[in-house]
């Protein structure tokens, strides 16, 4: 392969494109497993039920799934042989998608519920003296615990972010269609193209730390928002 | 006020209160000791409305309390707790809290806000960030923001346990006066008896979850009982033979021959203590109307801020409180001699 001086700009348009694909199927990856797992680590960490610490303890047990394994699974899942193959998603920015937000749900619902059981039970005595109703005290639980919510969706898009094993097995990181930073970081690396792993890998760490710093700044925004 | 009949509550196996019967009377400061883990926070816990008994009933205002009215009645008090609880906010809004849930107005929650911060003696700390603020501080915003409710009931759960002194005045100073000028029934858990005997009228001694004694905190504190010494951190507390003088004040000679007057009391063993606070202490010798005149030399010295505890040996060992300033102005020192000063009146006889 030959690389003239229009190659390397397509290289640089594509990398950009790359960086782009990458934040739009993990953030969309996040905001779907913040729209199932936020509502869900509330319930479990305000309600008290039969069965509740199964389920406290099965997502915590998840968060340590291999990307890899759920990659193989939603393979098998996706593959024109399986189950689902008929939906034609294998080897589309969608499964991914929905890999990751898999991935990360556990992420969502153990961090949520365990920040709601930590401020629970004397934020939500203090709103009952101070004469708030049981649904205005849980309001009261949830307003205390915003900053480790927002820890929670954070993390989760840390890890949809860096992970691997969804995006090679499901995305087949096609060029052009599904390919994402850490796909082509591992391409590039294998394909002893050092440097150009070494730029994808520094943009990947750039994406990470600007995302986690808004999320701090926006904190006390949300905060004091809040409280209005 | 408030009617307990037979309450008891239970945490699993755990028994907290056991079959407590007692009427709380509109108005008055009703005080509740016991040592750690006797149930007092489950008591107020119970009459606050915030947990309910497993069995009992409590009547609030001639109305028995129940899930239908919960919510109604529990509005009518509130609770200071023993650990500070403060919202993530700034003061006003946690102040603020419970007057909106009450739907005021913006302007009277304004006006409540910065009168509760200046019984509590915290003017113009409202946009300050509630968490940002000392141990103390905190504490008195939780007082505040309960005291701008206005409830015909304040409950209060050790809520000076672990302040500075300063915090302690301003809030037993609010105590007495939101029962005085607005009539509010105050009741108060504390293992400190001192607080228990000024701020209280009646007090009650719970021990394992019952009533051990009930009464005017006056007679309560002036009855033998030696389930209370026990707990209460009494310090300069001696034990002797008392005997009656011919104008019918006591002197009690301790085990080691001191002999302490005293103003009021029995013949026979007793038990007596004197506030630190109550001693006096000087370089010479106070030719004074005080009764009780021992010399002595320090024996330890306890920093506690802006006040000194001194441990002086006087043939007993005696706990006397000073301030820092008085501290370094007298240039005392370990072995440093002293002489302690204190009236019979002082001297309280158990």
């Amino acid at each position: 392969m030959s690389y003239g001086g229009f190659v390397n700009m397509t290289v640089e348009t594509e990398i950009v494109e790359i960086a782009v694909r990458t934040i739009g199927v993990s953030g969309a990856a996040t905001l779907l497993a913040a729209l199932w797992g936020i509502p869900l680590g509330i319930l479990l960490g305000l309600k008290r039920f039969r069965g509740r610490r199964v389920i406290v303890g099965f997502f915590n047990a998840m968060m340590g799934l291999p990307a890899v394994a759920l990659g193989l699974l939603l393979y098998l899942l996706f593959s024109q042989s399986g189950p689902l193959g008929f939906l034609h998603l294998l080897y589309t920015p969608l499964v991914i998608v929905l890999g990751q937000a898999v991935l990360i749900t556990p992420i969502t619902v153990s961090f949520t519920t365990s920040t709601i059981e930590a401020i629970d039970p004397e934020i939500k005595d203090l709103a009952t003296t101070l004469g708030a109703s049981e649904t205005e005290a849980s309001m009261a639980v949830l307003k205390e615990s915003i900053g480790g919510v927002l820890l929670a969706v954070a993390a989760s898009f840390n890890r949809a972010i860096a992970e691997l094993g969804v995006a090679i097995m499901v995305g087949g990181n096609l060029r052009g269609l599904t390919r994402v930073l850490t796909t082509s970081i591992a391409l590039e690396t294998t394909r002893a193209e050092l440097d150009l792993g070494i730029a994808l890998t520094i943009i990947l760490l750039v994406i990470v730390f600007a995302v986690n710093a808004s999320v701090n700044m926006l904190q006390s925004r949300v905060r004091s928002w809040l409280w209005k | 006020m408030i009617t307990l009949t037979d309450v008891t509550k239970q945490y699993g196996n755990i028994t907290a209160l056991k079959n407590i019967s007692l009427e709380v009377v509109k108005g008055e400061v009703f005080s509740v000791i016991g040592p750690n883990g006797s149930g007092k926070t489950t008591l107020l816990r119970i009459m606050a409305g915030i947990e309910a008994p497993t069995k009992g009933t409590v009547i609030f205002n001639g109305e028995e309390v129940d899930e239908k009215n919960l919510v109604k009645l529990r509005r009518r008090g509130t609770m200071v707790f023993q650990k500070t609880t403060l919202f993530n906010t700034t003061v006003f809004g946690n102040i603020a809290y419970g007057l909106k849930l009450r739907q005021f107005p913006q302007q009277e929650i304004k006006e409540r806000v910065t009168d509760a911060l200046d019984i509590v003696k915290l003017h113009g700390y409202e946009e300050r960030l509630a968490k940002s603020l000392s141990g103390g501080e905190q504490q008195r915003v939780a007082l505040a923001r309960a005291l701008a409710l206005d409830t015909d009931v304040l409950f209060l759960d050790e809520p000076t346990a672990n302040l500075d002194p300063k915090s302690v005045s301003v809030i037993e100073e609010t105590i007495t006066w939101i029962n005085r000028e607005r009539n509010t029934t105050v009741i108060l858990a504390t293992h400190n008896m001192y607080q228990a005997e000024t701020l209280g009228n009646r007090t009650i001694l719970l021990i394992n979850g019952e009533i051990s004694q009930i009464g005017q905190s006056k007679e309560i504190f002036t009855l033998p009982s030696t389930q209370l010494a026990d707990f209460t951190r009494v310090e300069n507390i001696f034990s002797g033979i008392s005997t009656m003088r011919a104008e019918g004040t006591p002197i009690v000679t301790l085990d080691n021959g001191l002999k302490i007057e005293a103003a009021h009391g029995s013949g026979g063993r007793v038990t007596l203590f004197i506030r630190p606070e109550d001693i006096i202490l000087s370089k010479e010798r106070i030719v004074s109307s005080a009764r009780n005149v021992f010399a002595g030399q320090i024996a330890g010295i306890i920093d506690l801020g802006p006040l000194v505890k001194l441990r002086v040996d006087a043939g007993r060992e005696f706990l006397v409180q000073i301030t820092k300033r008085s501290f370094i102005e007298m240039r005392l020192n370990i072995d440093s001699q002293v002489f302690l000063t204190f009236k019979a009146s002082s001297v309280h006889v158990l």
